[in-house]
């Protein structure tokens, strides 16, 4: 799935058994988008739109994300751009670099070839990417926490 | 900090610190076609963005590198690509089912 990292981008690739028209909905709706990402957004994407909404993975606390959409080419590419997420509560990002996401979606044997690419990482402030680090660690922390008291119940 | 990196002399700078250990400036200098004075710029810029420091030895400055800025960079990169993994992954068992 992994291709290869450089420093300013990641780059993903993954075939999907699944037609194309089906990956563009999941993308492109930001109700399934949510649903998978696992985010609760308001509204709907279109280019020049922002949408914001919560994270609902366990362990990022109450985390809200803005995604600026760019580019919306029906079943072909979509672009946003946001603050790279793991990010603190209630601190204002608004100021600060954002990186592009890329999606790129083809036809191939047997269902749909997503590609992902993120961008941008060399102009997020270091101290944002040392605390994202550590709100991992907190959030792992956190996750290990419910476990047991969720066995120990 | 990797827009730091996006420059050949920086580039250069960085791999003989790393390759080298702590070296002074005229160290830095030596047989290079760059002045003296662009190398300290360049190493400013390095120091701006973490990734060396310098100290005070006698009348010279040693300039070595901050490998755990280095290491917190790389890091970060993993730590992002890895969500883009999971997320990857739920998107496929979305979709699939």
């Amino acid at each position: 799935m992994t291709l290869h990292n450089t420093t300013d981008r990641i780059e993903k690739e993954i075939v999907l058994r699944a037609p194309q028209s089906r990956v563009w909905g999941a993308l492109a709706n930001a109700e399934e988008f949510g649903a998978w990402f696992g985010m609760k957004l308001e509204g709907d994407f279109a280019p020049g739109g922002r949408v914001r909404g919560q994270i609902t993975l366990p362990g990022h606390g109450h985390v809200t994300i803005e995604i600026a959409i760019e580019r919306m080419d029906p079943e072909s590419r979509m672009s946003y751009r946001w603050h790279p997420y793991a990010v603190q509560p209630g601190v204002d990002y608004s100021s600060e670099p954002t990186t592009l996401v890329e999606f790129q979606l083809d036809e191939v044997a047997g269902g749909t070839r997503l590609r992902v690419v993120e961008s941008g990482f060399d102009r997020i402030p270091a101290a944002r990417r040392a605390e994202a680090l550590r709100m991992n660690d907190a959030g792992w922390a956190e996750q290990l926490q419910n476990i047991a008291r969720h066995v120990g119940s | 900090m990797f827009a730091a990196l996006g420059d050949a002399t920086r580039l250069g700078l960085v791999a003989r610190l790393g390759s080298e250990g702590p070296l002074s400036i005229t160290q830095l200098t030596a047989g290079s076609a760059v002045t003296r004075q662009a190398i300290t710029k360049h190493l400013t810029v390095l120091a701006t963005a973490g990734l060396v420091s310098d100290l005070r030895r006698g009348r010279e400055r040693i300039w070595e590198l901050e490998p755990e800025q280095i290491e917190a960079a790389r890091a970060y990169l993993e730590h992002v690509s890895k969500r883009w993994d999971e997320a990857l992954d739920r998107l496929k068992q979305f979709v699939e089912k």
